[in-house]
Order: structure tokens, then sequence, then C-alpha cells
């Protein structure tokens, strides 16, 4: 067993890039920091870029809004986002299953839902995330029925990113399935349970433990998509910061939404990182055994 | 002894399976060529042959693992190969122990062991935990009960696979090279459990390489070779006397590796 110390030392060194690298890896980064900064401060519009995208004067409105003046707060308006993307992701993740299980079951009775399953995933995999919003959320209402055509477009919205995103995460379910050794389903088979049983018991647990850093990744993604909804008039982050440049004329509001939104998604990205580094000592650990 | 004698088994001598005239193809190649094969209550039955010959195939064969393309399986007198038999019900009387093990590396031993009771048996978690710890107590895995597999040596994993297909209480065990993943100084305590076994009155059918096991545990020893049994006899008769040519070149290349 290596100790504790040690490994610490050597991923610390690996993100320095290795043994002495520590002058190198400091210079490079003041360097490129400092281009990219020479470049901002004084590139000939620079005062005016500062203006437009950096006032803290407009970000601080933008953020907390100014109701007299009918202007949103980006803050209030990304909670929006928060709720959208949490119910957005519980759902998400049990339609994938079910559709990842009706395509890894064979019984011949069940090809038909088997080949709408897979039509689905090509389906919303291939259309554009924006255009399905449009069409649900301006084409459900369109259909006067009742229920389901006077939903709040946050509804209309949840349910296009459910629907894209499923597909996507079905996928990732479905590489887990494939990556549980088929001796595992064999042994389970073997003790008479059946193909559903050998599934649900043996194969999704372990599968689901695999591919949870891939699916964290696919969700950061979901947060930030979260503000396409903003096209069918949904006040959420990414609309308030439009509405507060449209009536200021400054962009600020749209750096404060960017601000929140990677507050909220560097967070999960490190999250993943960590799972995949602690997955990775995981199974060295076992081929150690 | 409770899990297995639970399960009304055969008397002793009742046939517990027969094959008859079994063919298997993989991909193009005839592995199994015609096989028959009665394995009676209480009796160890050794199939031995070169690699490749069809052993592991014929055991996938006769839990319905491997769909057969001729002839017939029976266990217990009904026929399970034809198609549509109810697998699950039959992989419940027949249970098999890989080379590999095959444990479910999420779950704890007990667990394990107590999956298949539980949810294909109906077995009460009480009860099937009850069972399972005694199981275990027998074969000296007590302490290991909420171990997960990778904390176990390779000899541990493999009497835990053995105890989980007892669980089940088969009229039939099949054992596919057991020991063959395993260090050799591992090799023996997973023989013991299975000398213990045949000493119960289990009845089994096991594919070895351990010849000197195989000489020591059988009532019958089988030579397969290119997928047919081609010399079938008591182990003396067949470790001392082979008949045909081809068992007795290879039992001297076993020889020759000191194997024997």
């Amino acid at each position: 067993m290596v100790p504790a110390s040690t490994d610490r030392g050597q991923r610390r060194s690996r993100l320095f890039g290795g043994n002495g690298g520590v002058v190198a890896s400091t210079t490079s980064t003041v360097l490129v920091v400092g281009l990219l900064a020479f470049l901002i401060l004084f590139a000939p519009g620079s005062a005016e870029v500062r203006h437009t995208f950096f006032s803290l004067d407009d970000m601080h409105r933008a953020l907390f809004g100014d109701p007299e003046r009918g202007i949103f707060s980006v803050l209030g308006a990304i909670v929006l986002n928060i709720q959208m993307f949490l119910i957005a992701e519980v759902l998400i993740l049990i339609l994938a299953l079910v559709i990842a299980v009706i395509r890894q079951l064979h019984a011949p009775a069940l090809l038909p839902i088997r080949l709408l399953a897979i039509a689905y995933t090509d389906f919303f995999r291939g259309v554009p995330l924006i255009l399905v919003i449009y069409a649900i959320g301006f084409g459900l209402p369109a259909l006067n029925l009742n229920v389901v055509s006077t939903q709040d477009p946050v509804v209309y919205g949840v349910a296009a990113l459910v629907l894209c995103y499923a597909a996507y995460v079905s996928e990732v379910y479905r590489a887990g399935i494939d990556s549980v050794h088929p001796s595992q389903a064999a042994a389970a088979r073997s003790l008479g349970l059946s193909e559903w049983q050998a599934l649900r018991f043996v194969v999704i647990p372990q599968a689901v433990r695999r591919v949870v850093p891939p699916l964290l990744n696919d969700f950061i993604s979901l947060q930030k998509d979260t503000a396409l909804v903003a096209v069918l008039g949904v006040i959420e982050a990414n609309r308030a910061a439009g509405i507060y440049s449209s009536t200021v004329f400054n962009y600020s509001g749209y750096t404060v939404a960017a601000l929140l939104f990677l507050i909220l998604t560097v967070p999960l990205a490190r999250f993943t990182d960590y799972l995949v580094a602690r997955d990775r000592r995981q199974r060295h650990g076992e081929v150690a055994a | 002894m409770s899990a297995q004698m639970a399960t009304p088994i055969a008397s002793r001598g009742e046939t517990v399976v027969r094959l008859s005239g079994v063919r298997k193809r993989y991909g193009g190649a005839d592995v199994i060529r015609g096989v028959d094969l009665t394995i009676r209550s209480h009796e160890v039955v050794c199939l031995i042959g070169p690699s490749g010959s069809g052993k592991s195939t014929l055991l996938r064969c006769i839990n319905l693992l491997a769909p057969i393309d001729a002839g017939l399986i029976e266990l217990l007198g009904t026929e399970i190969s034809r198609p549509g038999a109810d697998v699950n019900a039959v992989r419940r009387r027949i249970g098999i122990v890989f080379q590999a093990f095959n444990l479910f590396p999420h779950m704890t031993v007990l667990k394990n062991i107590t999956l298949a009771p539980i949810q294909v048996l109906h077995k009460s978690p009480a009860d099937a935990e009850a069972e399972a710890t005694e199981l275990l107590r027998r074969f000296g895995l007590a302490e290991k009960r909420d171990e997960y597999p990778d904390r176990l040596s390779g000899g541990q994993q493999q009497r835990v696979a053995i105890v989980r297909a007892l669980a089940m209480g088969p009229s039939l065990l099949l054992l596919d090279e057991v020991t063959s993943a395993l260090d050799p100084e591992l090799v023996g305590e997973v023989l013991a459990v299975i000398r213990s076994l045949a000493e119960q009155g289990m009845t089994m059918l096991i594919a070895t390489h351990e010849m000197g096991f195989a000489r020591e545990i059988a009532n019958r020893v089988c030579f397969l070779d290119e997928g047919v049994i081609l010399e079938e006899g008591p182990p003396e008769a067949i470790f001392s006397n082979p008949q045909q040519q081809r068992t007795q070149r290879f039992l001297q290349r076993i020889v020759d590796a000191r194997r024997l």
C-alpha cells in the first residue's frame, strides 16, 4: 500500500507537469494569463468592453434586480434554472434507465418496444435541443387539448430537456451495462434468476456505479442548457440578463449570468474529476489485489 | 446439511440426468459431436480431456446456458432440452461453479449466497441468511460472511461460489475446472470442499485437470476428446489401463508434466 502522502505528492507534481516543472509551469501560467489580461486591458476597444461587459455597478444591479424599473434579478431567476435542472435530472435518470433496459432485453415478444426505443434514441439524439424546445413549447399549446396544451412554459421546457437528455443518458447506461462482463449475467442466470432479475440485481448495480462520472458530465451540460428554455419566454437567468441588457444597453447582466452558471457547474465538474480519480485508484487496487 | 437435504433429491441409483446424442455447434465448429451420458444420484463423474475437447461446453449445455443443436437432455426423467422449457426452473435444480468464480463483486459474501434463494426460491431473508450462515460455517468461511469478494483469496472465493450454488439445494452440481484459476497452494482447500460434498452424497459432474483428484474422488471417469466421450469407466480402469490410444497419449502427457 502506498502511503497517502506520497500519493498526494505525485498528484501535485503531475498537475505541475512532473518533477522539477514548477518553475516552467509557473512561468507559462503567468505568461498566458498576462497575455490575456494585456489583450483585454490594452486593446483599442478595451474601455468600451470593460464598461459594456464588466461594469461593476451594472453587474450589481442585474444580480439583485430593480423592481421599480422592471429589471429582474438574475440571482432570483437562476433559482428557476436550478429547479428545472433538479426536476429534469430525476426524470432523465428514470426514463433513460427504462429505455436502456428495454434495449437490453432479448425476449422476442418485446421487439416492437425495442424498435421504438431505438427510434426514440436515434431521433432525440439527432434533433437539436432548441428545436425540440420550440416544437414542444409552441406545438403542444397550439393543439388546444385539455391539460396537455395548458401547461406553464416551464413544464414544456423541462419536458423537452428530459426527452433529449434521456436519449443521451440511456446510451451512457447502455455502455455501462455492456461493460459488465457477460460471465456476471451467466452466473446470475445459472442460479435460476430470470433475465430481468439478472439485470436488476447483478448487471445494473455494477453498470450504474461505472457510469456515474459520464452521467455527471451530461448533467453539467444539462445545468447550463436549462438556459435554452428562455426561448419560450420563461424568465430564467439568461432571460433576466437579456431583459437587463435590452433595458439599459449594458451586457454586464450576461456576465453575471455566466458567473452564476460557473458557480453551479464548476463544483460538479470537480466532483466528477474526483469520482473518476477515485474509480481509477480502486480499479488499480483491484488489479494489485 | 439442511440446505441440500431440504430439497427432495433422487434416491440413490436413480437417474438424475441423461444425455442422449447431444450435439452443439459454436461458430461453425462442432464442439460436441454426439454425447451420451447418464449420471445417477450420489454419483461423482469426472470429465477429463485435452483443452478444447468440449468439457466446459458440455457443462454449459446441461444447465441450458448453451442451447443444444441436436439430441436430448433429461433431468429427473423430464426432457429439459426442448425449446420453450422453463430454463429458470431447470437451473434451480442444477448448480454450476465456474473456473473464474464469477462472484458478484458489488455484494457481500452473504448477499452473493442469499440472492437466488430469496429471489428465485422466495425464501424469507431471515431463513436464507440462516441457511447461508450455516453453510459458510460448515466450509470454514463463517468470518467472511460480511466481506466483499475482492477481499478474499482465490480459494476462498471459489469456496464461496460453491456455497452459493449449494444454497439453491441443487439435485446436480456441475463443476467447471474450478481449481484451474487458482494458485497451486490454494487448490487443496477447494478440493477438500468437493471431497466433503462427495462424502455427503452430492451428485456431481466435474470437469477437471486434476487427475490425481479425479482418480481419488470419481465413481466414473469420462475421457472427452474432440466432442465425443471416447472412453468411460471406473477411475482405476481409465488411469491404469486405458484402452484407447488417444486416452493413453493424453494421460502420458499429464504424467510427463508431473500432474499425476
